[in-house]
């Protein structure tokens, strides 16, 4: 195990919105280097986990902390949370990742403009820069926003379900990307694709009203019902074995 | 034509001129964020709930034009912390707000003795009396907007963008979107002057999408929506002039003409390739 001082640590946490819990209970700990895989059906609380994470939503109940100290974390949301219409380039997106620590009357410097290309190119988004968000598919606006969650080099990378619209070209290059990404930051991954998912991450958290953490890889259809976790279990195509073991 | 030119001699039009300029530019700015954050209604809210204001001003004795402006400060406030806190549907809240304010104004409009003030003129503007002091305000403000929109650029458009994610890298969002609601607030009120409460948005959201037929970024429709609103409002306000018609409804024709002559254009450009 790693004997670090974890990044984030959630102790019993309970949240949820208008005074409705989504989440009772939940307790987490996310070291440097994890690569946590988040699985669960809809409106089990994967999203809701991620903004407590992210400090955007405050827990009723519980505590967070981070004993490692100020925390640097990147973000990818849903693609359904952005307004397409928003009148802003690719550019533009990746750039305003960069948001902190920086002073706001002085432009943005060439080293994090190159940086900012080198990212587009980077997720195949190759002279598109000037492009406004609303005339990219699903796919390449999700690109574009993961450049935007690692840009300021994070120490721990929050994906939203990063791999809906990805097309089928992309995403074993995404997957790629993930785990070099995660020599150098942990990640906190929502999937739905728990085939594929399962093949990356290095542990397993399961959320459905709490959360069950698994730490390893190697998911049965069992454990999924132990952990009252009804997800599909039918992904396209092969799932590799050594994902769904057979006891 | 000799009588139009003659025109510019006078102070009066001289003011209007300057007024639909100094407008344009400062909605060229407020108009752009007010349309790509999609809150045009609440713009909506704010413009016709600082009416309240102007009745109670001209009630009490006190300036209307700062009486306008504490209601339509509240009301943006008001509904900014209504959609962040959300207990009541935003759009309700808005339309309570909205046609509250509107009947403030007329009770205490009704209720002020002796000379009532031209209810016209708040509703529909009068460009053509607008003074001195009226434009060193509105010269104000616009410098005041210039300066916030050049040193907080990119936490203007990234909060207005992705709020949770502006959050997530540290910009402090509510203050950015408090301070873009007061600013708000007061260009329209500034503008209410030239152009009416039921005419102000026009000019917060024609030119704005006329500028979004030429660029899908935020800086460019700036500039654009300043082109155009100030060709635009100069043009109308001759054209009021010429046919002595009133000049902020002349204003907004002209402006929705250019947009549909440009669409139009353009549509028929995109067909020939």
């Amino acid at each position: 195990m790693n004997s670090k001082l974890p990044l984030v640590s959630l102790k019993n946490v309970s949240a949820g919105y208008n005074g409705d819990p989504v989440l009772t209970d939940v307790n987490l700990d996310i070291y440097p280097f994890d690569f946590v895989g988040v699985i669960g059906p809809n409106g089990g609380g994967k999203t809701t986990l991620s903004k407590i994470l992210l400090g955007i939503l405050k827990p009723f109940r519980g505590q967070v902390l981070f004993p490692s100290g100020r925390l640097n974390i990147g973000y990818l949301p849903q693609v359904s949370q952005i307004d397409r219409a928003f009148p802003i380039t690719i550019r533009e997106v990746v750039l305003s990742g960069n948001s902190s620590g920086q002073s706001w009357w002085k432009p943005v410097s060439g080293k994090l403009r190159e940086k900012a290309e080198r990212l587009i190119a980077q997720m195949g988004l190759d002279g598109l820069g000037d492009r406004p968000i609303g005339e990219l598919s699903g796919g390449q606006l999700q690109r574009a926003l993961l450049a935007r969650a690692i840009i300021n080099d994070p120490q721990l990378l929050v994906l939203d379900e990063p791999d809906t619209f990805v097309d089928r070209n992309f995403e074993g290059e995404l997957y790629q990307l993930l785990e070099r990404l995660n020599e150098s930051m942990a990640i906190f991954l929502i999937s739905h694709d728990i085939g594929t998912i399962s093949s990356i991450v290095k542990t397993i958290a399961c959320v459905n009203g709490t959360l069950h953490y698994h730490p390893s890889n190697v998911l049965t259809a069992e454990m999924l019902q132990v952990y009252n976790c009804p997800i599909d279990l039918i992904t396209h195509g092969q799932i590799p074995h050594r994902v769904l073991k057979k006891h | 034509m000799e009588n139009l030119l003659s025109l510019f001699e006078y102070r009066f039009f001289q003011n209007a001129l300057l007024a639909a300029i100094l407008t344009s530019l400062l909605a060229a700015m407020i108009g752009t964020y007010i349309v790509s954050r999609k809150i045009v209604f609440i713009s909506g809210g704010i413009t016709h709930a600082s009416f309240g204001g102007i009745g109670m001003a001209y009630y009490f004795g006190i300036n209307p034009f700062l009486g306008a402006v504490v209601f339509a400060i509240s009301t943006a406030l008001g509904i900014e912390w209504i959609a962040t806190k959300g207990k009541v549907r935003e759009d309700s809240a808005i339309a309570i707000l909205w046609s509250l304010g509107m009947a403030l104004g007329i009770i205490f409009v009704f209720l002020t003795p002796g000379y009532t003030p031209n209810l016209m003129s708040f509703l529909f503007g009068s460009i053509l009396s607008v003074g001195t002091a009226d434009l060193w305000i509105l010269s104000g403000v616009l410098i005041l907007t210039i300066v916030f929109f050049i040193l907080f650029f990119r936490p203007i458009v990234y909060t207005a963008f992705d709020p949770e994610f502006s959050k997530t890298r540290g910009l402090p969002v509510a203050l950015v979107r408090n301070i873009m609601a007061i600013l708000i607030a007061l260009a329209i009120v500034l503008s209410i002057r030239t152009m009416g409460i039921i005419l102000v948005l026009s000019l917060f959201t024609i030119p704005q999408n006329t500028a979004f037929l030429f660029s899908g970024n935020f800086k460019p429709i700036i500039f654009g929506s300043a082109i155009f609103g100030v060709t635009g409002s100069l043009i109308g306000l001759l054209v009021a002039s010429w046919l002595n018609i009133p000049g902020g409804a002349a204003i907004i024709f002209v402006l929705t003409l250019q947009f549909f002559l440009i669409k139009g254009i353009k549509l028929l450009a995109s067909q020939k390739k």
